[in-house]
Order: structure tokens, then sequence, then C-alpha cells
């Protein structure tokens, strides 16, 4: 596959008065093939929107360059790119209906009536919006002026749509509901997508590959399961894991099992990252997973004492003082006899010791 | 609703006050339109249409309709144009020196209504600074209908300016951004998204401006040459030919595209601007703007700019030197002159203008909290009164007045009291608008707790509601007080040798080409509004007030 999107070292100032400067995108690097469904995840202010902006044109970057199939379309007006874009407030054109905006762009594109008639019938058909043609996007729900979004891109026939964070002002159930209408229609149609969102789930179920981004930097880069079960650093742990952090001491280095001494205890943890190397004496953080802790019944080797209990439905959190850091700990209440415990019970922990991961402090 | 809530909104003290007000109204706002129409049909004796009949088949009379109407498309069309500029590159573009563009977009605001009539002879006339001297020309033909409408898009874009700003600000930039990026060419986005979306705006601001244009007496005086206005046409009749029935039917002319205008103005501004469905963005962006557009914006703004400044220091200038044209020589002898011949009257105008203030604003935000008030019969009533006055041309108020107040019951001319009455009534307009605007931002369930809580309508109204309108109060004081400053459309046929008013005096002094006179009275009377809007704000120490704030109330027209 080729690369159908490149952005090399793309650099985006912003003056904040008085000679102050932020770094939007600090030499960003990204590249995306033909045909894949590619996230953007990271914070709020990372420089996500800043990158969409550039790559639509909206903006010119300080530095660095933006390349379509090989091209370098730095100075290509906005208008000649086609790589429509769904904004996160959808941006639809308050005064034109359904029709119109979703007829807007191949009326630029100066198409035949029919050609335009049957395009936006057969948009509307892909993404559910028959019927609602007539009528104007202020009396749309937030989940069908989505869908106008999509299907004023969609009519377009693109090579490529940037979605910047086109879920984030729907509720969940709705969110969930149009994350699969979107993957859909890009199996369906073969599209290449750029997506930019801060919901790690949203991440994790759509993409092929998900690049971390933090202060205007790629983080990490891989799929989905890479990321996850492997994270980089702490931060991408903590991202998108949502693990606990306990700070602990390494003891000693044997290849690549790493002891390390909590406050009460030592236990060795396997260390697989090549990136990250560790001193003796080093102060360090081990990662531990809600998933990969369970509260045992039988005896085990670590107790934590319970500080809080939320009963979540389909799961028990539990927030639990352990070698004197607060982890969190999910409970199934799948199953029949599940003990509850209250705060100040002392419990039995058990770890899935695999899914430690030792960061830097 | 709550009972005792209900019983306290039906205070008879609140109808008491409703009343009275009422009739005020009707006595300093209908009964002299009243007057001045009956004037205009019984002029010789029995009902009659006879004066309009003849006003309409001579000829200088409907050269003079004629005339009002183009010099008033013009400078609405330009008047638009130069605001919604402006507007578009304070707001939406990205160029340097835009927080001094927005000054210079407002300065006109606090001037003498005819300042830019006298610069602009002072640049452009017989003696010229750029005419005469750079030139070595003899005029630029500025009497007539060429000046007039540069002068009056000058003193009005400011206007269209206020309206376009909100309306601009209110466009979602992502909108232009969106349809660039479905593949519309900048001019495509423009006539398909920019101008549908602001086209409320520039049609509210033509209206207000043509309105503004129509109804304008002092730069047509002045500069209007052979060019014949409907507004000083009526004033001529009346005052100089002493011919009451014709003058009042051309005042009266003027009144009916007001009347018209001000209530399309409303229906338009009512139905406003598209809010957007969903939240919307706040990144600030270029908008539509290339390099080189928003280099052409800027050096648009930049030269309108200039010659805003220009007409400021060429007043300025003028107040110095000895005699324009001629002598070039610094003096300050207008000064003394002026201090001779103006200071007394500049005094009464003062007083007259800090008395009537604080009653326009008091009275402004006692009606917004009536009209509020839904218990209140007639509310709506009391609203429509109120805003009316906005409608009416000055000119038509002056004869009104002179036509009403003449005798008695009601003998008032001569007073320094039917000043004041035209003041208070004429910006009252203003001060209700923000007054109600305020009030409904207050919300009725803050009043229903104090309610409540046991207190009467007088004391809720003291204790709850004022505090919470008190910005509004200020601005609706601070655009008063400028307001009366610099009127005279309607003054000039109500002053007296004992009250006088600092505009006449200086259009006095600009009809006997005393114009470095005239420049300094100007040049006084500016810096005399700005002190006092500084002190005010200083004394009143609200955030919110003063002259932007004032300004803002400005925009609901
Ligand atoms: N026009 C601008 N002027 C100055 N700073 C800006 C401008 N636009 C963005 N920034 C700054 O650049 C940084 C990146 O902004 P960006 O909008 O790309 O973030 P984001 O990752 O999209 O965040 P979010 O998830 O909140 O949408 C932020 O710190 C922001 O404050
Ligand atoms: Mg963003």
């Amino acid at each position: 596959m080729m690369n159908y999107m490149t952005l090399a070292n793309l650099t985006k100032k912003y003056s904040r008065g008085k000679g102050d400067e932020i770094h939007a995108l600090d030499s960003f690097n990204l590249t995306v093939k033909k045909g894949e469904f590619v996230t953007i995840l990271g914070p709020s202010g990372c420089g996500k929107t800043t990158a969409l902006r550039i790559i639509a044109g909206f903006e010119e970057q300080t530095e660095g360059d933006v390349f379509l199939k090989g091209e370098n379309i730095n100075h290509v007006a906005p208008y000649k790119r086609f790589m429509p874009m769904v904004f996160q407030s959808y941006a639809l054109f308050p005064h034109m209906n359904v029709y119109e905006n979703i007829a807007y762009g191949l009326r630029a594109l100066k198409k035949s009536r029919d050609i335009i008639r049957n395009d936006v019938a057969m948009a509307c058909q892909v993404v559910n919006l028959v019927g609602l043609e007539k009528c104007y996007p202020g009396e749309l729900s937030g989940g069908q002026q989505q869908r106008v979004a999509l299907a004023r891109t969609l009519v377009l026939k693109p090579e490529m749509i940037l979605f910047d964070e086109p879920l984030s002002n729907l509720d969940v159930k709705l969110r969930i509901q149009t994350r699969t209408e979107i993957k859909r229609v890009h199996r369906m149609l073969g599209i290449t997508v750029l997506y930019v969102t801060h919901d790690q789930s949203e991440a994790l179920s759509m993409s092929d590959r998900i690049v971390i981004m933090n202060h205007g930097r790629t983080v990490q880069e891989g799929t989905p399961e890479e990321i996850y079960n492997n994270p980089i650093n702490s931060f991408v742990a903590d991202f998108i894991g949502n693990a606990n952090f306990i700070s602990a001491e390494v003891e000693e280095i044997e290849g690549k099992r790493v002891t390390i001494r909590l406050q009460n205890r030592i236990i060795v943890v396997k260390q697989e990252n090549p990136e990250l190397s560790f001193s003796e004496g080093e102060e360090v953080y081990l990662a531990i997973k809600p998933e990969a802790t369970g509260i045992s019944s039988d005896k085990a080797d670590f107790t934590g004492i319970v500080d809080t209990r939320s009963f979540q439905g389909s799961h028990t959190e539990y927030k639990i003082e352990f070698e004197g850091s607060f982890i969190n700990i999910h409970q199934s209440n799948m199953g029949k006899e599940i003990q509850t415990y209250q705060a100040g019970d002392i419990i039995n922990l058990k770890f899935d010791k695999d899914l430690f991961h030792l960061y830097k402090k | 609703m709550n009972k005792s809530f209900g019983k306290i909104r039906k205070d008879p003290r609140l109808l008491i006050t409703a009343s009275i007000i009422t009739l005020l109204l009707i006595l300093f706002i209908l009964y002299p339109l009243y007057s001045a129409f009956k004037m205009s049909i019984t002029g010789d004796g029995g009902i009659s249409f006879s004066v309009y009949r003849e006003v309409f088949t001579q000829k200088q009379n409907i050269r003079a309709i004629s005339n009002s109407l183009v010099l008033a498309t013009l400078t609405a069309t330009f008047s638009t144009f130069i605001g919604f500029t402006f507007a578009y590159s304070i707001h939406r573009a990205i160029i340097p020196g835009q927080k001094y563009f927005r000054a210079m977009a407002i300065l006109p605001l606090i001037s003498p209504p005819f300042m830019f009539a006298l610069s602009h002879i002072l640049l452009f006339g017989r003696n010229g600074l750029i005419t005469a001297r750079l030139l070595g020309i003899d005029s630029l033909g500025i009497y007539g209908l060429n000046g007039l409408v540069v002068v009056q898009t000058m003193g009005m874009f400011p206007l269209s300016y206020l309206i376009l700003s909100g309306i601009v600000r209110a466009v979602d930039p992502d909108l232009e951004l969106s349809a660039m990026n479905l593949g519309a060419r900048r001019l495509r986005v423009f006539r398909t998204i920019t101008l549908p979306l602001t086209l409320p705006g520039l049609l509210a601001s033509w209206l207000m401006v043509f309105m503004g244009s129509l109804t304008d007496f002092g730069n047509p005086i002045i500069i209007g040459g052979d060019f014949n206005v409907l507004s000083v046409q009526a004033y001529l009749e009346f005052t100089g030919m002493g011919n009451l029935p014709r003058g009042t039917a051309l005042a009266i002319l003027l009144l009916l595209p007001t009347l018209f205008i001000f209530t399309l103005q409303k229906q338009i501004l009512k139905r406003r601007s598209y809010v957007s469905a969903s939240g919307k963005s706040v990144r600030n962006s270029r908008g539509l703007g290339t390099p080189g557009i928003s280099r052409a914006l800027f050096i648009f703004c930049l030269m309108i700019t200039v010659f805003i400044l220009l007409i400021y220091i060429t007043i300025i200038a003028g107040s110095f030197i000895t005699l324009w044209g001629e002598d070039w020589s610094f003096t300050l002898k207008h000064l003394s002159y002026s201090y001779d011949v103006g200071f007394k009257t500049l005094i009464n105008t003062l007083l007259l203008a800090l008395i009537s203030t604080p009653i326009t604003a008091a009275m402004g935000i006692l009606i917004a909290f009536l009209a509020t008030n839904k218990d209140l019969p007639g509310r709506k009533i009391l609203e429509f009164l109120s805003l009316l006055s906005y409608a009416i041309p000055g000119t038509v108020v002056g004869i009104g007045y002179v036509l009403a107040f003449n005798r008695s019951p009601f003998k008032l001319s001569g007073t320094a009291f039917i000043l004041i009455a035209v003041y208070v009534f004429r910006n009252l307009p203003i001060t209700v608008e923000g007054g109600i605007a305020a009030l409904s931002q207050v919300s009725g369930e803050i009043e229903e707790s104090a309610a409540n809580l046991g207190g009467n309508s007088a004391y809720i109204l003291r204790r709850v509601t004022l505090p919470m309108i008190r910005p509004a109060f200020f601005a609706g004081a601070t655009y008063a007080f400028i307001r009366s400053m610099t009127a005279i459309s309607a003054i000039i046929f109500l002053i007296s040798a004992r009250w006088n008013h600092m505009s006449v005096l200086i259009l006095a002094q600009t009809e006997i080409m005393r114009l470095g006179v005239a420049s300094v009275m100007s040049f006084v009377l500016i810096i005399l509004i700005s002190i006092i809007i500084f002190l005010g704000s200083q004394m009143t120490k609200l955030k919110g007030t003063g002259l932007p704030a004032s300004l803002k109330q400005l925009k609901a027209y």
C-alpha cells in the first residue's frame, strides 16, 4: 500500500501576544495509507484540530510539509484539496435545508441537476436521512445533524475524509451507534479516514492505527492492540488504559527481569519495552491496569484496604489503598455469589503480573 | 403563579405610575404629532389636503423629495458597505490594528452632527486646504449631492458598523471554512454563505442609515447648496417663510417613510440571524481571507481611518488658524471670540443635557420595568409609545412641539422645559430598549423569590431589580447625554435667546463662514462630551458602562 498522505515535520506556532509563543504542533509526522482508518488520539489542546486544519488548508503551517499522493500541497487552496471534513460543530449551513446542505459541494463543482439529485438521494440513503431532505439544521436532532455533516462529505465521493471529534456532541448511546455507522461507511466505500478524538474507546474500537499525540508531538503509534497492551510510557498507559500508578524503586536488574521495591514488599516485573532502560536505585512507576487486578477470596500475596466502593451496574469499582497509593479495581458483577466489601475491609488482591509495566517517573 | 406575588404585581402604585407615564407619553409624543398633522390638513381652515396637493405640484418640493430619497439611498448604500467591510475586517479577518480601527469607527458617534460638513468645507471648499492649496482648483463641488453623500457616510457608517459587527460575529467562521472545504471558491462562499447569513444585518443597517440620512438636517443645511432636501425645505418654509401648513406638510412627508422603516426594521431584526444549531467554533480564523485579501481590507480600513483622523485634525487646526485659506498664522482669537459669544450657551447646553440625562435614563428604566411586568394591562401600548419617538424625524418633533406648546394650557415655548422635554422623549427609546433587554436577563425567579420573602414591589424594584440593571441605566444615560449635547434637527425650532444650544450656534457660525469659530466650538463640544463621559464612568465605577456599553445598546436599533 502506498502512503496516501504524509505530514512531514509539521510545526505550527501561535503567538499569544507579547512575544509569547505556543507550539500547537511541534515537528509532527504522520503517514496515512490508502484505505486506512487512522485516529489521532490526544488530550484537549494537544494540537489535533490544528493538524486537521492545516491538512484541509484552513491554516498555514509555520514549518513542514503536507504531501498528498506524493505531491506537496502546501500551497494548494482549500477548495482544491478535496478532503472534506466533518467538523466538531458540524458547521451545517443554517440557512439551507438538508438537501441543499448535502448538494452544496456538488453545486460548487457545477454538476448537472440530475446528477446532484441522484447523488444526494444516494447519500441520504447511505446515512439514513431519507425523508428529512426538507428540514433545516435547526429542526434536526444532534444525531441527524451529524449524519447530514457526514452525507455532505460522502456525496463528493472523496478519497479521504477528515473527522474532527465528530461524536463529541452526541450522548453516549448515540455515540456508540454512530461509531458503528462511520465504521460501516468506511468499510463499504473504502475511503481513507483521518479521525481525531480524545476518546480512547472511540479510538480503540474504530481504528486500524492509532497515533497518540501530546503537546503537538507523536508519543506512540501502532494498532489499537499494540498500544493498549504495551503503552510506551506512563502518559499513554494513563491515557489509554486508565492504569493505576504505584511509586516504586528499582532494586536490581537482570536482563528483562527488574526487581522493584514497593512500600512493604519486593516484586519482579518483566520489562519488555525496548525504549526504556532503568538503573538500580531509580524511582519508577509500576502501572497496573484495572482489569489486571482481581479481588480474591483465597489467600493471596497482596492485600489492600477498601477506601470507597461504587456500584456501576455491570461491575463495581473499588478504590483501594495499596502499598501507599490508591488503585482502582473493577469487579465484575456477573455470577451469583459476588461478595461485596465495605470501606475499611482488608481484601486479598490477585494480579496478572504479565500486565505490569514499569515507567520512568 | 404564587398568589401573594400576583397581588404585589398588581400593586396600585404600579398602575398609577403606568398611567402617569402613559399620559406623559401621549402629551409629549402623540400630541405634538397630532398638532403637526392637524396643521398640515387644516392650514386654511376646514379639513382639506390642499396643502399636500400644493406640495406635490410645486417643482421645488418634488425636487426636494426626490433629492432626499436619492441622497438617503446613496448614503445608506455606502455606509452599509463601509460598515460591513469594517465589521468583517475587525471581527473576521486577521489584520493588524483592529483595536484602533474599532475605536475610529466609533469616534464619529460622539461628534456634533455636522462637524463633518464643517471640516469638509475646510478641506475641500473654495478656500479648502486640499482644493485651493494642494490642487489649486476652486472647489471639488462639495456643495450638493456629492459632498453630502461623503459627509453623511462618514458620520453614519459607524451605525452600520455597530449593527453589522454583532451579526458578523454571530456567523460561525467554520461555516465559511466548511463551504470552502466542500470545494467552493471564495467568491462563491461569500455569495452563498457569508452574504445570506449577514443579510438581515445588511438590511437593518441600510434601513437605519436611510432613515438617518433622510432626517438629517445639520449636514444638508451647511453643504446642501442648491441641493434641497425635505428636512431643510420644511425648515425654510416653516421658519423662514412662515408658511406653517406647508412646512409642516413637508415634515410629515418625512414621517411616512421613517414610520414604515421603523416597523420593517423591527420585523427584520426579529428574525435576525440563524443561531447555529450546535456549538460555535471559538477559534479565530482569517475566514475567507488570503494574505492578499487581508492586505486589501487593511488598506481600506486604513484609508477610512486616515480620512476620519484628517477630519478631526482639520477641526483642531481650524480652531487656531487666523483665516483658513488666506492667513495660516496661529491665533487664539477664535477661542476668545467663542468664549464671548458662546460660553453662556455652552453652559446652558451642558446644564440642560445634565438635567435631562438622569430623567431620561430613570424614566426609560421605569418604562422598561412596567413594560416587562406581565400583569400590567396595556404594557405593550406603553412600550410602543415610548419606542415610537425613534421613528419620528427631529424636524417633525420640532415643528410638533412648536405647534403644540405655544399656547395655554401648555405654553412652554421659549422655556428650558420644552428643550428638556425634547431631550427626554426623543432619547427615551434607547434607554427603554436597553432596560427591557437587561430586565429580561434578570430572571423572573429572582424577583419571585424576593416577593415570596415578603417585599412589596417598590422594595423589589429598589433592592433586587435596580442593582441588576444599573449597567443598562448608565449606558442609556451616556447615550442620552451624547444625543442631547449634539442635538439639532428638533431643537432648532425650539431654542430661544435665553436657551440656545451649541449646535445651533455652531451652525450659525458656519453659515456666516466664521469657520474658525465654528471649529473651536465643535472641538470644545467634543472635548466636553468626552470629559463628562469619562468622569461619569469613573464616578459610577462600573464596568460595562460608559461609551462602549452604550453603543452596544445602540446596536439594538
Ligand atoms: N488561533 C489560535 N491562536 C492561539 N493559539 C491557538 C489558536 N488555535 C489553537 N491554539 C492553541 O493551540 C493548541 C492546540 O489547539 P487545538 O485546537 O489543535 O487542540 P485540540 O487538540 O484540537 O484540542 P480539543 O480536543 O480541545 O479540540 C491549544 O493550546 C490552543 O490553545
Ligand atoms: Mg479540537
